[in-house]
């Protein structure tokens, strides 16, 4: 049942997650593509959304996931199943685990954890390059590149790098995927 | 000032923070700081650096974690759920509202196209994302060992189509992490 099936993917990405919105990219990618309720275009479309709308991205992918698979209850038990492993686990630390940071355990685990997780987001980014770039998913795909997203790829990177030198800040998330959605529908409509 | 009425102001404060804060959890931390220690003062400076630790310690997003933290500090366990409630609902909300026009939305050809360049741009979004927390760790070669040998594991199976899951890869490495710490500590007590 696609419900229950919803709630208990989204308790499992809600539970074994670290690192935020963009830390669950790799696992939401790894269970949702591979059941056929995504695909890779439509999981990279609901990253753009959820990141130019407020709000934390991981409420704002299960929400959309969600909704898309099961409607607004599907919305509500994926939702749901995103929040409560987080929910329960800071009630249990705040109550029970006051010391739970200065466990030196924990620290261990952490140091473990924390660039595994940025390895998996880094990892999901090259993967996801080389099928768009491309077009290599599998070992035996021909190399075939798609000059298209190579230039967007190339305007959104300088681009970037211009407005940190020129201005030493970051650029806004939300006004790269502007640019880029500019150039899509210019470059590939022509 | 009385619970009923704490418990509306905490309600009312996550549901502002989760309506007009773009950038996710990380996004939110300075503003949370703002809302709570500096103008509530509901939590110490302190309390708030832990709940820092905690966040990234702990699975889930780092909204939640924050907001359930925050909200049990104001007003216990109902303060814990009205503050994570209020930090969903305008997420949910507004993500709903668009699902429910994004697929007609997307037929139009102009979008459809604007959207293949916008997924070039995430796939950047992703990469800059994992380079920032990057720049955040400390860097030692037990920490660049295991970046390396994901990135590179999680690659090299996926071109071969092998199926490994994500999680092992998690637990995995808190094991070497718990590891590594019983190791470095045993070697500090035997060099004392």
């Amino acid at each position: 049942m696609i419900y229950l099936d919803l709630f208990l993917t989204f308790l499992e990405i809600g539970a074994v997650s670290f690192g935020g919105g963009y830390g669950m990219i790799s696992l939401i990618r790894e269970l949702t593509v591979s059941k056929g309720w995504l695909t890779q275009s439509e999981l990279l479309n609901f990253i753009a959304v959820s990141e130019s709308t407020p709000g934390p991205i991981a409420i704002n992918m299960a929400t959309f996931i969600g909704s898309h698979k099961g409607g607004v209850l599907g919305a509500f038990l994926a939702t749901l199943g995103v929040v409560l492993p987080a929910f329960i686990i800071i009630l249990i630390i705040v109550i029970f685990l006051k010391n739970f940071i200065k466990y030196p355990a924990v620290q261990g685990i952490m140091a473990g954890i924390s660039p595994c997780v940025i390895g998996l987001i880094l990892a999901t980014a090259i993967i996801m390059f080389l099928s768009v770039g491309i077009n290599i998913s599998v070992l035996g795909d021909t190399f075939k590149p798609n000059l298209t997203a190579l230039i967007i790829l190339a305007a959104v990177i300088l681009t970037a790098f211009i407005y940190k030198k020129a201005t030493d800040k970051k650029i806004s998330p939300v006004l790269l995927i502007l640019i880029s959605a500019v150039l899509g529908g210019v470059l590939y409509s022509v | 000032m009385s619970k009923a009425k704490t418990v509306v102001k905490l309600f009312l404060s996550m549901l502002k923070i989760g309506a007009f804060t773009f950038g996710g959890g990380y996004a939110m931390i300075s503003l949370l700081q703002d809302e709570f220690v500096i103008r509530k003062k509901w939590l110490s400076e302190k309390e708030f650096l832990d709940l820092v630790v905690i966040a990234e310690s702990t699975p889930g997003p780092i909204a939640i974690n924050s907001s359930t933290y925050i909200g049990y500090k104001a007003a216990g366990v109902l303060g814990a759920i009205v503050g994570t409630l209020g930090m969903c609902i305008p997420s949910f909300t507004i993500i709903y509202v668009i699902s429910l026009f994004f697929d007609k939305f997307l037929s139009l050809t102009f979008v459809a196209n604007a959207f293949k360049g916008i997924q070039v741009c995430v796939i950047y979004l992703i990469f800059s994302a994992g380079l920032k927390m990057f720049k955040s760790i400390k860097k030692n070669l037990f920490s660049i060992l295991i970046l390396a040998v994901t990135v590179v594991c999680m690659i090299v199976l996926s071109i071969f189509a092998v199926k490994f899951s994500t999680i092992y890869y998690i637990i995995i490495s808190g094991f070497a992490g718990l590891v590594f710490y019983l190791i470095t500590k045993r070697k500090a007590e035997e060099s004392k």
